[in-house]
């Protein structure tokens, strides 16, 4: 039997933890895009703040755990997006093949 | 509800997009200030037409929330927290 | 993320003749692709324009703590001013001419027997239109889990001791506000103008994990 309090992962205020890692990094060109996707797509309208933190939370603790910063959030951007009818899934998927045949590093998947 | 104002956040537990931590949940604190009207995050986040919702910066002691765990007693936690979380004491 | 300056590769050239940026030349990640495909997306779909996102990173970058030391050392410098940062930090903010988008900014005065520490417990609001993008530190599980509940053990960590008399305020951003400590002005700095006092306010001091540096001592890093 597993029971909760209904506590949900995101809401760490309190938790134990260890002692705070206090390394840093610059932040990569992609990044930056992602940042600045984010930004861009909520001045027009196309999603909100609230709705990016939803699916960041839904997205669970594993994820979080897993993946960096901008690697959750384009994805919660990405789906975002999908939900609010600007592209579909399947326009994401062609383009999605069509960057990685470009070459297997970030700049060769440049359309540049 | 006013500045210095008591008032206990509502201890609900429940899923979904919410603003309110849970360590706060059940806690009186002291209003430090209204902040005026915001756009309901729990409808936001879902793509809904949000409601408009007053916004309080409530102060909790330590000791009220961690008790005899607390560092300090004294010192203090300040969250902001809507109208529809909190009831008067 | 590894930043070797010496490495030069020489197969990569982009189609401009240039080699790539030191992010450029990993293996693409899924999320890279991602990435690039939603940007193109929207481009293609005429949502958004690739000056404007150019224009964006370079108004993200363009922020940083630079800036909030400023508005910290006028204050320091002009009462009227700090009243008006106190009132509201990001009108006072503006005034200064700092582009802070929507931001709705309050400042927390540190004092003889206050200290003030900023965190975000369910995700990682941080005041970035004023400050630029948050260190890594301040996102991590352990600060959001624990300065709400032992402040004073994270900022022994920080390298900050206060006495048990100095009445620690812990504001944790859960919903539109964000927000700066206005830290206490060192003694010892009656004579400096304020873009002398500016060179001692610290992002960390302006989080609160952190003390402006002090006027005689070699500077810190952070």
């Amino acid at each position: 039997m597993t029971d909760t309090d209904g506590r949900r992962w995101h809401d760490m205020g309190g938790q134990p933890a260890g002692p705070v890692a206090m390394e840093g990094h610059d932040f990569a060109l992609w990044e930056k895009r992602i940042d600045a996707l984010m930004v861009l797509c909520g001045n027009k309208g196309l999603l909100t703040v609230d709705g990016l933190r939803r699916v960041l939370e839904d997205m669970g603790e594993e994820a979080f755990e897993k993946y960096s910063y901008y690697e959750r959030w384009i994805a919660s951007v990405n789906q975002n997006l999908i939900e609010h009818g600007v592209y579909s899934p399947e326009e994401l998927g062609t383009k999605m093949l069509e960057v990685a045949a470009r070459g297997a590093t970030y700049g060769e998947a440049q359309n540049d | 509800m006013t500045d210095a104002l008591e008032v206990r956040v509502k201890p609900m537990m429940l899923p979904g997009h919410i603003r309110t931590p849970a360590y706060l949940r059940g806690k009186t604190g002291v209003i430090e200030r209204a902040l005026g009207p915001f756009a309901n995050p729990e409808q936001l986040a879902y793509g809904l037409k949000p409601e408009q919702k007053k916004l309080y910066r409530v102060r909790f002691t330590m000791a009220e929330i961690w008790g005899a765990a607390a560092e300090n007693p004294d010192d203090t936690i300040d969250a902001e927290i809507y109208e529809h979380w909190l009831e008067k004491v | 993320m590894p930043h070797d300056h010496d490495h030069f590769h020489h197969e990569g050239l982009s189609s401009s003749g240039h080699p790539y940026r030191q992010d450029n030349d990993t293996p693409l990640t899924y999320w890279q692709q991602m990435e690039i495909a939603v940007r193109e997306i929207l481009i293609e779909k005429d949502i958004i324009t690739t000056a404007e996102i150019a224009a964006q990173i370079e108004a993200m970058d363009a922020r940083s703590p630079a800036q909030g030391a400023a508005v910290v050392a006028r204050a320091w410098s002009d009462p009227d001013f700090k009243a008006r940062l106190l009132k509201d930090a990001a009108e006072a903010s503006r005034e200064m001419g700092f582009d802070i988008g929507p931001l709705k900014l309050i400042a927390m005065e540190n004092t003889a027997d206050t200290h003030n520490i900023i965190v975000c417990t369910l995700c990682s609001c941080y005041p970035r239109n004023l400050l630029g993008l948050p260190p890594d530190w301040y996102k991590t599980r352990a600060y959001r889990s624990r300065v709400v509940s032992e402040p004073r053990a994270v900022l022994r960590e920080f390298g900050v001791e206060l006495p048990q008399s100095t009445r620690i305020r812990v504001h944790d951003s859960t919903a539109d506000m964000r927000y700066i400590v206005l830290p206490a002005r060192p003694a010892g700095t009656e004579g400096l103008d304020q873009d002398a006092l500016a060179q001692l306010v610290t992002r960390d001091s302006m989080i609160g994990t952190g003390l402006p540096r002090q006027p005689d001592l070699p500077r810190q890093a952070g």
